[in-house]
């Protein structure tokens, strides 16, 4: 039920007023209309994080990368 | 899909393993909050790799499985209304009420309709002005600020055929409950990486403190969970209890303020009966009494029976950390998804169907 799954913003939709303020967000490929109304800030070609219709937050792309250096050097790392 | 796929990736996932394997050197039982978690888990084998010295149990963060019998039954009351159309997310149509579900309900004539989302239901009373719309609003924080908006939307529309039934329920009050159980085995905690996206991870400080208890807020692809495992078990193996996030990459520190935000505008916090686990102070949401016009309770008069769970099920010893679905009599014998007894059987976030799907998890509890 709190699955929220990424998506990328491919439009946004402006001209609706703020609690109704939409964007169009593709799933690798598959489209849907999801209200940005929590996430103003986002824009065209951001990710963001979509939850039963809303956007809940902005993928933080360092955040992302950093896992992935974490994993790595964790031979490396003392943990 | 970028973010995604790179989550999934089978040569990382056994490189943690390994790590895990490496710095385990006691038994350690871990809890995940959530049923998205506990679904990844056991779908993608993650028990299996884990050494025999970890036990993962399975917590109850899965809100169809929580959600109390009386408030199914409060929801096929209103589906039984004339004109009314009540709006449901899929899983919670075929969880036993007392006496029916909400799938039996549509079957002798109920209009009960499936949304992905609540807005959906809003645009549906928009449409139908002669009908009653009732959106059964379940779920965990993560949820709420969509159900919240719903009503946000509804109330700037002018709807008056606009309604929810909320059955919220908040996952701190829920750690508490489960960790100040005298029976308790639980070193450390999974905490849900969405429920935290929306309301930052602040509230988790006094809970590792309190209980000497590290808690990791971690995603839910196989590369995170196993991350996060991986972290809490470090914490445990170096005598630590701190509130780490391996899930930086949605979770902000202090959440998703216009989301609280939109939360705070709607619901007040009250009391919430747990299915399978009781009452627990303060764990839910209600409608304020401001937007009592779209309150299901406040709207229609719901004169029903209070409902006693049915006594064979186990799901709250489960939820608890106290057993695994495996050690429930009834499982896969007299309770099945084809006739589950109890909710965690229905939900595939729920932890006994979870088991039931994927037959060979097993990651017994000592
Ligand atoms: S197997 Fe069925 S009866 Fe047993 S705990 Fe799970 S849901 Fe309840």
């Amino acid at each position: 039920m709190c699955l929220a799954i990424p998506g990328k913003i491919i439009e946004v939709n402006d001209q609706l007023d703020a609690t109704f303020r939409t964007a169009k967000v593709s799933f690798g490929g598959i489209m849907k209309v999801i209200n940005l109304c929590m996430v103003p800030d986002a824009v065209i070609g951001d990710f963001v994080m979509v939850h039963v219709g809303c956007a809940i937050s902005k993928v933080d792309e360092e955040e992302a990368n950093k896992v992935f250096s974490y994993l790595q050097n964790m031979g490396e790392v003392e943990l | 899909m970028k973010y995604l796929t790179e989550y999934r990736n089978p040569e990382l996932v056994q490189e943690l393993a390994r790590e895990i394997r490496r710095i385990t050197t006691k038994p350690w039982t871990l809890m995940e909050i959530c049923g998205g978690q506990t679904h990844s888990l056991v779908k993608n084998g993650l028990l299996d790799i884990l050494p025999g010295n970890i036990s993962m149990v399975h917590g109850p963060g899965c809100p169809v499985c929580v959600t109390s019998v009386s408030i199914i039954d409060e929801a096929v009351f209103l589906a039984g209304l004339p004109g009314v159309i009540l709006c449901s997310y899929g899983d919670m149509l075929r969880v036993p009420g007392s006496s029916k579900s909400l799938l039996d309900a549509k079957s002798t004539g109920a209009d009960v309709r499936i949304l992905y989302s609540p807005l959906e239901a809003v645009q549906l009373a928009k449409e139908n002005p002669g009908k009653q719309v009732v959106f059964f609003a379940v779920g965990f924080e993560t949820t709420a600020p969509a159900n919240a908006l719903s009503v946000v939307q509804a109330d700037q529309l002018q709807l008056d055929n606009y309604s929810i039934l909320s059955s919220h329920v908040l996952v701190p009050p829920a750690m508490e409950a489960i960790l100040s159980d005298e029976n308790n085995t639980i070193d450390a905690f999974l905490a849900a990486g969405h429920v935290c996206t929306i309301m930052g991870i602040e509230e988790y400080y006094p809970i590792a403190e309190k209980y000497k208890c590290p808690v990791v807020i971690t995603g839910f692809e196989p590369v995170d969970l196993l991350q996060g495992i991986l972290m809490a078990v470090t914490q445990l193996e170096n005598g630590q209890y701190r509130v780490d996030n391996q899930y930086a990459r949605s979770v902000q520190p202090e959440g998703n303020i216009r989301a609280q935000h939109t939360i705070k505008t709607v619901f007040d916090k009250s009391d919430r009966i747990w299915r399978g686990i009781g009452n627990i102070p303060q764990s839910g949401y209600e409608v304020k009494d401001r937007f009592k016009k779209f309150n299901a309770r406040q709207k229609f008069t719901i004169n029903i029976p209070v409902a006693q769970e049915n006594a064979a099920c186990i799901s709250g010893d489960i939820m608890k950390g106290l057993k695994k679905p495996k050690q429930c009599p009834n499982f896969g014998t007299l309770c099945k998804p084809e006739h589950p007894l109890g909710a965690p059987m229905v939900s595939s976030e729920g932890a006994c169907a979870a088991y039931y799907h994927y037959q060979n998890a097993d990651n017994s509890l000592a």
